[in-house]
């Protein structure tokens, strides 16, 4: 890159998220030589995984409580005190606005990205919008949590909260407490938790020990290929065994019971699909229970950008492979956004990294982060280091693939499910009515379900029980599908029930809204030279 | 009329208000919708019964003779079945009232005006002081120069009061075919006597185009267009909020707004609670064919009338947003009756932002046109072959022969044979 080159001339690459994906992708897109506008709704880098304690009580040794603390560290300064880098900190997407298709041909431009700036509960918030040549998508994932009896009382929380409580504000969520649900996340969550001072009482697969068995150790060298993954995890279980917390699988938190807050849950043996082996409850008194059964990406501005999605595709040895492990049929709880070997995404201009491509943690997030940032700010598809950055994203992709297989999730568990058991938290609609929804013929459409049980119209917008409900409706209705004209092509005018999506991608204030939007500097590097 | 076989196009309220009337009535009914039921524009308003918003006419008729039958309707759902009374109980009807508010000198006039056409017409409206206006809404913005209260505007959860309408059409016999695209029309001897469909031919003797916005595309196919477009309408919501907007109150810009034929922007305030707490705020129309893109200086020119009204909800979080699409007429009237040039199709449509309200009165006056009753309102402001509808003027000759046939089937109340139909 010449240092001659003229700040008109270069790329502004917009960055979304600023996890080990987006960090990464800004890293790369500054590396390339590109301007990069780095926004994150937290007010420090790092996203869920790095996630920092606010500098009034920082922790003195942040390295104690996390992975690759110092590697994650030096990246942040090079990207935040970098002169071509603008960093907007406490800052959401609320919108992207996609151009006509006309303006699009002339423009050529990824969507315009409309910001609020400011503290999320303060008043003095502003909009703006931001127009880059790139726009790289990094927003992540959030817990997915299956719903059982019980699942609303305080005290129940998903283990993602838990663990962003310990790491982000040291604050142990109970003294006795029950890790659950499925996937490797399980286990840094009660190490962040043993580390906040709780008594974790046992860590709960829902996998049997089988299935989990299977799919990590098929092809065992793959494993190998993500060396810093496989001895962070080998450094959580020797915290646990530390501990002496016991590791079970084929079991699974059933039912939370208590007055006003969690007091008890009530454990049970699963069988490979999850259902419950009767006569194997057991029930343990708790104060707090932590539960996750995987991720789901955050979508909403990949839908909002007109992103295709579809099942990360397997690759031909995965197809013929083990017959006892078959990949989860695609729905629309296992959806992605679709990307290229350069991280593009089916929309000219938006790029994606990180897990909202595929679950596959924060090795495989920072790889795919800095593809995209790379490719992005148009660096050179020949470069020797991405090369390296490919084959380990790749290492990543399979690594993915594997975690899923591993961790899939039983399809038997609504057999958990009582009638009265609250499946949308927010808006408190049960499994009975939403079933008696589904069923009604004059109002089985998954929108009418939705306005009519109001699962998923409260403030979470569905991000919690949308999967559950959107599994729920495959299930009695048949698949969720695009209504198509006898050509094939979507119906016009007839938006798609999909449960990604949505407009408002963050809630915006009416006094916000109403105010007009301050257009950011097209380049806006902090100095006029590199 | 016994064993006509009627088969409505589209399955959004008009569909399930029309295939309702004539189930009731003994028709064999069949209701197909190439997606699910309810999912279009009908899931995608308000739900506003407004008799507020309209002048003397055609349009206030149909709205008044709504009004009166939408609780009638909703009892009668409810007391067919226990789910009769679950799916009346989900339509929300909340006979709240609607206040209009002028904030201007000028709008004060015109809404003064207005109200006064309306009170000649037989609407309630009630001019209020300033003191009753606040203890009626007392959020409402202190800057207002006239309000008036309707007391007869009411509002429903439109999806909802779709799916209560549906539902008791299905317990009288209706029929409901989902996924079920219309093709192309099916004509013998200049009569259409079955429609080909994604899933297969569907036969019968009287089609009833409920096709929303959607409806001018749909009679293309069978061969007639109709001047029927989408005008794009957003709303957005609110996270629940404590009781704060106890009416429906909107600006008095609102009527000249609905009125307007722009293909621009055009927004006024209407805003209103739910009965879960959230705020809805509209309204905005826009003419952009089916471009299904929210527009962030819509949505912001939204915000900044409704905080005009209601300047306290300045800190309130939009939680979403959605946008619709309602099927738009230039001259503003819904189209309703048969197809002078198509023996056997029917139309139900052309309601733009009103068709949840005009859609009970609506499904009557099919009832009434179809069986030949002395009808309830004047249904020639609503005939197909209107200007705006049809393009140009088509010959009076065939304008007459519908009214002739008309006149016939009020006549007439015995079997609908193919012959008569023909002779008519």
């Amino acid at each position: 890159m010449s240092p001659k080159r003229s700040e008109q001339a270069r790329r502004h690459v917009a960055v979304i998220g600023a996890g080990p994906a987006g960090l990464s992708a800004a890293y790369a897109a500054l590396a390339a030589g590109a301007c990069v506008t780095l926004v994150d709704s937290a007010e420090q880098p790092g996203g869920q995984y790095h996630r920092m304690l606010p500098e009034a009580y920082a922790a003195r040794r942040p390295e104690r409580l996390q992975h690759g603390w110092r590697a994650f560290d030096r990246r942040r300064h090079q990207v935040l005190e970098h002169p071509r880098c603008t960093w907007l900190p406490e800052t959401s997407v609320w919108m992207l606005e996609r151009p006509d298709p006309e303006q699009a041909r002339e423009r050529g431009g990824p969507p315009r990205v409309h910001l609020v700036s400011g503290p999320a509960d303060g008043t003095g918030r502003t909009r703006c919008t931001l127009d880059a040549d790139a726009l790289v998508l990094a927003v992540g994932a959030h817990d997915r949590v299956l719903p059982f009896s019980g699942w609303e009382l305080p005290g129940v929380f998903t283990a993602g909260a838990a663990q962003a409580l310990a790491k982000g504000e040291r604050v142990a969520v109970g003294d006795r407490v029950v890790v659950a649900g499925s996937g490797p996340f399980l286990l840094p969550v009660a190490a962040s938790l043993l580390e906040a001072g709780s008594r974790v009482l046992a860590v709960l697969e829902a996998n049997t020990p089988v299935t989990v068995a299977r799919g990590w150790t098929r092809r065992p060298w793959e494993l190998a290929a993500q060396p810093g993954k496989t001895a962070e995890l080998a450094e959580y279980t020797v915290a646990l065994s530390r501990h002496r917390v016991p590791y079970r699988m084929g079991r699974a938190v059933v039912e939370a019971r208590g007055e006003g807050r969690v007091e008890e849950v009530v454990t049970a043996r699963l069988r490979a699909d999850w259902s419950v082996v009767p006569g194997t409850e057991h029930t343990v008194a708790v104060d707090a229970v932590c539960v996750s059964h995987g991720f789901s990406p955050q979508l909403e501005l990949p839908v909002a950008a007109g992103c295709a999605l579809g099942r990360r595709q397997a690759s031909p040895s995965e197809i013929s492979g083990h017959p006892g492990a078959s990949s989860p049929a695609p729905s629309p709880t296992n959806e992605f956004v679709l990307v290229d070997d350069g991280q593009r995404t089916s929309v000219a201009g938006v790029f994606a990294a990180g897990e909202i491509t595929g679950i596959a943690g924060a090795p495989a997030a920072r790889a795919e982060g800095a593809v995209a940032g790379w490719t992005a700010a148009g660096g050179a598809p020949s470069a020797r280091a991405l090369r390296t950055l490919l084959r380990s994203r790749d290492q990543g992709r399979a690594f993915a693939e594997r975690l899923a297989r591993a961790h899939p999730v039983g399809e038997a568990w609504p057999g958990w499910l009582r009638p009265e058991t609250v499946v949308c938290r927010c808006e408190e609609t049960d499994y009975g009515s939403l079933c008696a929804a589904l069923t009604d013929r004059a109002g089985a459409d998954p929108r009418v379900v939705k306005l009519n049980t109001r699962a998923g119209l409260g403030p979470c917008q569905g991000r919690i029980c949308g999967p559950t409900v959107a599994e729920l409706t495959g299930r009695f209705g048949g698949p969720q599908r695009q209504v198509r004209d006898s050509t094939g092509r979507p119906v016009e005018g007839l938006a798609q029930a999909a449960p990604h999506r949505r407009p408002i991608a963050q809630p915006v204030r009416l006094g916000e809204l109403a105010a007009s939007p301050m257009p950011l500097e097209d380049h806006p590097p902090r100095q006029s030279h590199p | 009329m016994n064993g006509t076989r009627v088969v409505v196009l589209g399955a959004g309220i008009i569909g399930a208000a029309c295939a309702r009337e004539l189930a009731l009535a003994g028709l064999e009914v069949t209701i197909l919708d190439r997606g699910g039921a309810a999912a279009g524009t009908t899931s995608h308003g308000e739900g506003n019964v407004l008799v507020s918003d309209k002048g003397p006419g055609p349009e206030l008729d149909l709205a008044r003779l709504s009004r009166r039958l939408w609780p009638e309707a909703l009892a009668a759902v409810a007391e067919r079945s226990p789910a009769g009374r679950r799916a009346a109980d989900a339509a929300e009807w909340e006979p709240k009232g609607g206040i209009v508010v002028a904030t201007t000198q000028a709008g004060a006039d015109g809404l003064t005006r207005f109200a006064a056409t309306q009170r000649t017409a037989g609407v309630q409206a009630e001019e209020l002081a300033s003191a009753t206006l606040l203890e009626a809404e007392p959020f409402v913005t202190r800057e207002h120069t006239v309000a008036v209260h309707y007391p007869e505007d009411a509002q429903v959860q439109p999806a909802g009061a779709a799916a209560a309408l549906l539902t008791d059409a299905l317990a009288a016999g209706a029929t409901l075919r989902t996924q079920h695209e219309v093709l192309s029309g099916i004509t013998r001897g200049g009569r259409l006597t079955g429609v080909r469909t994604s899933a297969g031919v569907v036969e019968g003797d009287l089609f009833v185009n409920a096709a929303g916005p959607w409806s001018g595309a749909l009679a293309a196919r069978l061969g007639t267009p109709l001047g029927i477009e989408p005008r794009r309408g957003d709303v957005l919501v609110t996270a629940p909020l404590p009781p704060t907007v106890f009416h429906k109150v909107y600006d008095a810009d609102y009527v000249g707004a609905v009125g307007s034929s722009e293909e621009d922007l055009q927004t006024s305030a209407v805003v209103e609670s739910t009965r879960a707490g959230s705020v809805l705020i509209g309204s905005s129309r826009r003419r952009v064919g089916f471009d299904d893109r929210l527009r962030p200086e819509v949505l912001s020119a939204m915000a900044g009338k409704a905080l005009r009204l209601f300047p306290s909800l300045a800190g309130v979080p939009v939680m979403r947003a959605y946008g619709g699409f309602r099927p738009y007429v230039a001259d503003h009237l819904p189209v309703i009756g048969a197809d002078p040039r198509l023996s056997g199709l029917w139309h139900a449509s052309g309601h733009e932002g009103a068709g949840i309200g005009l859609s009970v009165g609506t499904g009557r006056l099919v009832r009434n046109l179809v069986l030949g009753e002395p009808a309830e309102l004047a249904a020639d402001a609503f005939r197909v072959d209107r200007p705006a509808v049809l393009g140009t003027q088509i010959e009076p000759q065939q304008h007459r022969q519908q009214q002739q046939h008309q006149r016939h089937r009020q006549q007439q109340s015995g079997q609908l044979s193919q012959h008569q139909e023909e002779g008519a």
